[in-house]
């Protein structure tokens, strides 16, 4: 056992843990707390893997911007009366039961496939952090889902507008 | 490898702790002596009206989000900065083009008054 191995089961003990308190908590912003709890063990997660850049991402993005949204929609919902929330067997539970089972499944035959767990990165990446590599995958491979993924955000911004002002103008 | 996080920890470490001990040490130390007014809830000192609980504009989400997407962008320049020289003339365009599409957004998005408080 090097430290390398017990930061990782920290770390994914840590996420397991609060990926449970997020989804069992009745309180909304107890839930979003643990939401933000489970994104840093995540971001730990990926810096043991040395994907550096993808864990500052991680508390940026996630951790940063998309909680805000999470927190705002508490504000807006209002979700003072958590006991309206809780439902039924339904469709929904149904679908989501069936995808998780498909999940579990998967990932139980990913480690029979591969139970050795070896490290495949390559050995440049881990030295210097994945920023140089991501850049240079970005610009050369994968250009075109780069540029692509300005067109997503573009029509992302316009929706939000269009969806979001449409309301503004009803006088809400 | 693990290594060369320790000053990372250790400052991750001490930030808690400071945290912390702040809020234990003013608990322990600090007078206590409650009057009704010190105990509502600080309203820069207005009277408190009614719950705080209460249904917020969507104008607050539509920054919130108009945000979220300009952060994307920002974060697909690290890695372009960091290669900058290597990649040179043809990352630079690429750069632009990506730039140009995200700006033309922003235009929409002052045009259209949407970050106007109204």
């Amino acid at each position: 056992m090097n430290l390398d191995v017990i930061l990782f089961a920290l770390f994914a003990i840590g996420a397991v843990a609060s990926a449970v308190f997020t989804i069992t908590r009745r309180n909304p912003v107890a839930a979003a707390m643990s939401l933000i709890g489970h994104f840093f063990m995540l971001a730990g997660l990926y810096l043991t893997l040395h994907a550096q850049f993808v864990a500052v991402v991680q508390v940026l993005v996630y951790a940063g911007a998309i909680m805000v949204l999470v927190v705002f929609v508490i504000m807006l919902l209002n979700l003072g009366n958590e006991q309206q929330l809780t439902e039924r067997i339904s469709m929904r539970t149904t679908i989501g039961t069936l995808v998780a089972a498909l999940f579990a499944m998967q990932v139980v035959t990913g480690l029979l496939a591969r139970p050795t767990g070896v490290n495949t990165q390559h050995a440049d990446a881990a030295m210097i952090g994945a920023t140089a590599g991501i850049g240079n995958a970005l610009f050369t491979t994968y250009i075109f889902p780069f540029e692509a993924v300005s067109i997503l955000l573009l029509a992302a911004l316009i929706g939000a507008v269009i969806l979001a002002k449409r309301h503004l103008h009803e006088g809400i | 490898m693990v290594e060369s996080y320790i000053p990372l920890f250790v400052m991750i470490l001490v930030g808690i702790i400071f945290g912390a001990s702040n809020i234990v040490l003013t608990e322990i130390l600090g007078p206590k002596r409650s009057t009704r007014t010190k105990l509502s809830t600080y309203e820069s000192g207005m009277e408190p009206v009614k719950s705080a609980r209460e249904r917020f504009s969507v104008k607050f989400y539509l920054v919130a989000m108009i945000f979220i997407l300009f952060d994307i962008e920002i974060v697909f320049m690290y890695p372009w900065a960091v290669q900058f020289k290597e990649l040179g003339m043809y990352g630079f365009v690429a750069m632009i083009l990506f730039m140009v599409l995200l700006f033309s957004g922003y235009i929409y998005v002052v045009k259209k008054g949407a970050l106007k408080w109204d």
